[in-house]
């Protein structure tokens, strides 16, 4: 048989490797600054590029599509050329993939810091940013799908299922949710708004940890894992389950992460229910990579590759579990807004897709610098203080959940609040903040010796660029055998794979998202609940920039706990004019769905300035650059123009009045600060912001309480 | 386009999570029937394709 000659392209491999421990290393010391920040307040250093709300979406972009995202490109760049058994289709694509996407990385590190962004979890990024992501993402597929077409292996590894469904689905979910209206250069409103922009960002957000974080690393797992251990996966036909049934399913579940919100309550029970029967394929998929090692659980012992890999596996099955539970509504009432959401997620990240990533890197770099590993030994001083690095990060962090959570909830027998001070459920949990740094230290410990290692590896060894390597070339016109099984219509036609894929998880999106949008029953409208005054916009873009919603919800549950504390529960109708929704996802600081009203300008002006004068002990940041900031005002007209082409009833030609009527509420506000012996001048970002604080909630709060 | 509610009201939104349901419960029947009936040969042979290639 005629043996075609070819070389495989391990230069971009190995690019994509160095890139990967690059920003984990970047990306997880942002995150030990997030956690100091909260045991240690000071180290926000009064400035706007380093407050905690600015920092954390660095840290969570950071290590998700910068670290992860780089550590899919090195799996996928090494096993779909060998499980394809041809090179990549085009080395300058597979450049452009690489330069472009730590372009997109850097791009977002600086507009991040600057304060630029869309205030949606996870897709903080505006859209330049978003528009260069889908271009390099289309480059991505394009070179993926090109050499799938031109492979010498006719049948698609089911490894390769994953990473097609990764393209195709990343794809789709990054461009609805990116439906955003720019108003300028780097500001844009969401396209959708409250509830329905929550339902599309959790339908999002969920996905992105489905799609992003799981599936295409499930891909390496089914490859690197039989690799590791030289044996074949345990289960084909599981395997075959496990893709088919994960896709289908995970699509449904975002609004899991909106129980007991404003969300339509059948929505609710959609997500709950789908979460719930997640965890079988999810586990089938465990199942199949710890069994792939049945009977060669002795090469555990010897090889620290395995051990990352078993510890990675048995993680995703840890948090494959827990995340159906969180599902349940009675779970989710206690753990959601708390730490317990953050050590779940951290089970997940610093376990599955860390320990991967680390075990993958091991295997990798000596086969891409043809030598050994330059210490196994300092790679298990690795495995184990990456493993005591969870237990620390995790540990504390449930602990401090389920503390936050019964404060919260807790009443005296006069049936008061025992913990009527948010501050109290705060500080409470200063040490376990204080180990979880500890916890965060430990495992990023364990990366800086990897890395060490990883370069001495490569040093010592020689750099194969093109990996010389020969097999038959594809056969064109393919016979098939006769009585031979339709399987092969599926698995060895990417196209059909693609569009099936597509269809699976479009079902779900369809079924989730449209009724919501078409619906007018599901969002009860309420005629006191009007626009937002231009002044009151503006300082709700301050709200975002500073990324308040990363401590502060907007949401408050119909549970008595929330109702005696906030006020009113929270009502769908409250949010038709939020592009974007404000909702948060963890409390770290009270919700602030009903602050209009309740304190004094001056509280507010004081409380931005040094929260410590207003509330004593408080860890939030101090926001001095508001009062010193003049308000850019000349962008108001614009905001106005597309929060109506949004949607937003704004008389035609209000634009046009919309500076006077800023100028004259802002007067007001610095007019009754000057009461209270407060001086500042009218157009300073302090005096929209405090407008926006005071009219938040108040649309059905009555005339008693909206404006003291 | 407003992504603003179109229609007024729809009658028996709970017939949505029933099709879902339903959806779900007859893709993951066929789902089954087709993995179980693949021949062992083809499963075989994908199982072993990572430790096909003799080159790494």
């Amino acid at each position: 048989m005629q043996l075609d000659q070819f070389s495989y392209d391990n230069k971009i491999v190995r690019n994509f490797a160095y890139a990967t421990i690059l920003w984990g290393i970047v990306g997880m010391t942002v995150g030990l600054l997030v956690a100091l920040q909260l045991v240690f307040p000071a180290l926000n250093f009064n400035l706007p590029y380093t407050t905690f709300g600015r920092i954390r979406p660095l840290h969570t972009n950071a290590v998700i599509f910068a670290f992860v995202g780089n550590g899919i490109f090195t799996g996928v760049y090494y096993s779909l050329q060998r499980l394809l058994k041809t090179r990549m289709w085009s080395d300058t694509l597979s450049r452009l993939n690489f330069w472009g996407w730590q372009f997109i990385i850097v791009c977002a590190a600086i507009s991040l810091l600057m304060g630029f962004t869309t205030g949606k979890e996870y897709a903080e990024l505006e859209w330049p940013i978003d528009i260069l992501i889908t271009l390099v993402w289309v480059v991505f597929g394009w070179n993926l799908f090109a050499t799938i077409l031109v492979r010498r292996e006719r049948h698609l590894y089911v490894g390769v299922w994953f990473y097609i469904a990764t393209f195709v689905t990343v794809a789709m979910l990054h461009v609805v949710n990116s439906f955003e209206l720019p108003v300028s250069f780097m500001k844009s409103y969401s396209w959708y708004a409250g509830v329905q922009d929550a339902l599309v960002q959790w339908w999002y957000g969920h996905n992105a940890v489905a799609f992003f974080l799981t599936t295409p690393y499930l891909g390496l797992m089914y490859y690197f894992v039989p690799k590791a251990a030289n044996r074949p996966v345990y289960s084909y036909r599981l395997s075959i389950i496990h893709f088919w049934a994960l896709i289908f399913l995970y699509i449904w579940a975002g609004p899991h992460h909106l129980l007991y919100s404003a969300l339509p309550d059948w929505a609710q029970s959609l997500g709950t229910v789908f979460s719930v029967m997640l965890i079988a394929p999810s586990w089938g998929g465990m199942i199949n990579g710890l069994l792939t090692l049945r009977g060669a659980w002795d090469k555990v012992r010897e090889s620290v590759v395995l051990k990352f890999m078993v510890v990675a596996i048995t993680a995703y099955g840890m948090s494959t579990f827990e995340g159906p539970m969180l599902s349940l509504k009675n779970v989710n009432a206690i753990a959601h807004f708390t730490d317990w959401v953050v050590a779940h997620v951290h089970v997940g990240a610093l376990g599955w897709n860390g320990f991967l990533t680390f075990g993958m890197l091991y295997w990798l770099y000596p086969k891409l610098f043809k030598t050994q590993l330059y210490s196994t030994r300092l790679a298990n001083v690795h495995f184990w203080l990456g493993t005591l690095g969870i237990v620390f990060y995790a540990v504390p962090m449930y602990w401090s959940g389920f503390t936050q959570s019964l404060m919260w909830k807790e009443f005296t027998e006069d049936g008061m609040l025992r913990y009527p001070n948010f501050l109290e459920t705060v500080t409470q949990l200063m040490p376990m903040y204080a180990l979880r740094a500890l916890g965060g230290t430990i495992y990023l410990a364990g990366v800086v010796i990897m890395a060490y290692n990883l370069v001495k590896t490569a040093k010592q060894g020689a750099a194969v660029e093109d990996e010389a390597a020969e097999a038959p070339a594809l056969v064109k016109a393919y016979q098939p055998h006769q009585n031979e099984h339709w399987h092969r219509w599926i698995e060895r036609r990417p196209v059909q794979m693609l569009v099936l894929s597509l269809v699976v998880v479009a079902i779900g999106g369809v079924f989730e998202l449209v009724p919501t949008f078409l619906i007018k029953s599901n969002i009860p409208t309420i005629s006191s609940v009007k626009p937002y005054t231009p002044l009151e916009l503006q300082g709700r873009d301050i709200y975002i920039r500073e990324g308040c919603y990363n401590c502060h919800s907007q949401l408050v549950r119909p549970f008595r706990s929330e109702t005696e504390r906030y006020g009113e529960y929270s009502k769908a109708g409250e949010y038709v004019y939020d592009h974007p929704f404000q909702w948060g996802s963890k409390r770290t600081g009270p919700d602030l769905m009903r602050l209009g009203g309740k304190y004094p300008d001056s509280w507010h002006y004081n409380h931005m300035d040094d929260p410590t004068t207003m509330s004593p002990g408080s860890i939030m940041p101090a926001y001095p650059w508001l009062i010193d900031n003049t308000l850019d005002v000349a962008g108001t007209p614009a905001k106005i123009a597309a929060m109506r082409t949004l949607g937003v009833p704004y008389p035609n030609g209000y634009e046009n009045k919309s500076i006077a009527d800023l100028n004259q509420q802002a007067k007001a506000i610095s007019n009754r600060l000057a009461k209270e012996k407060i001086e500042v001048d009218s157009d300073k970002e302090i005096v929209a912001l405090i407008a926006y604080l005071q009219r938040l909630g108040t649309d059905i709060k009555g005339s008693k309480t909206a404006q003291k | 386009m407003k992504f603003i509610h179109y229609l007024e009201r729809i009658s028996g939104i709970s017939v949505y999570p029933m099709i879902s349901l339903l959806l779900f419960f007859a893709f993951f029947s066929f789902l089954l029937w087709y993995a179980w009936s693949a021949p062992k040969r083809l499963m075989d042979y994908g199982a072993d394709l990572p430790n096909s290639d003799e080159n790494v």
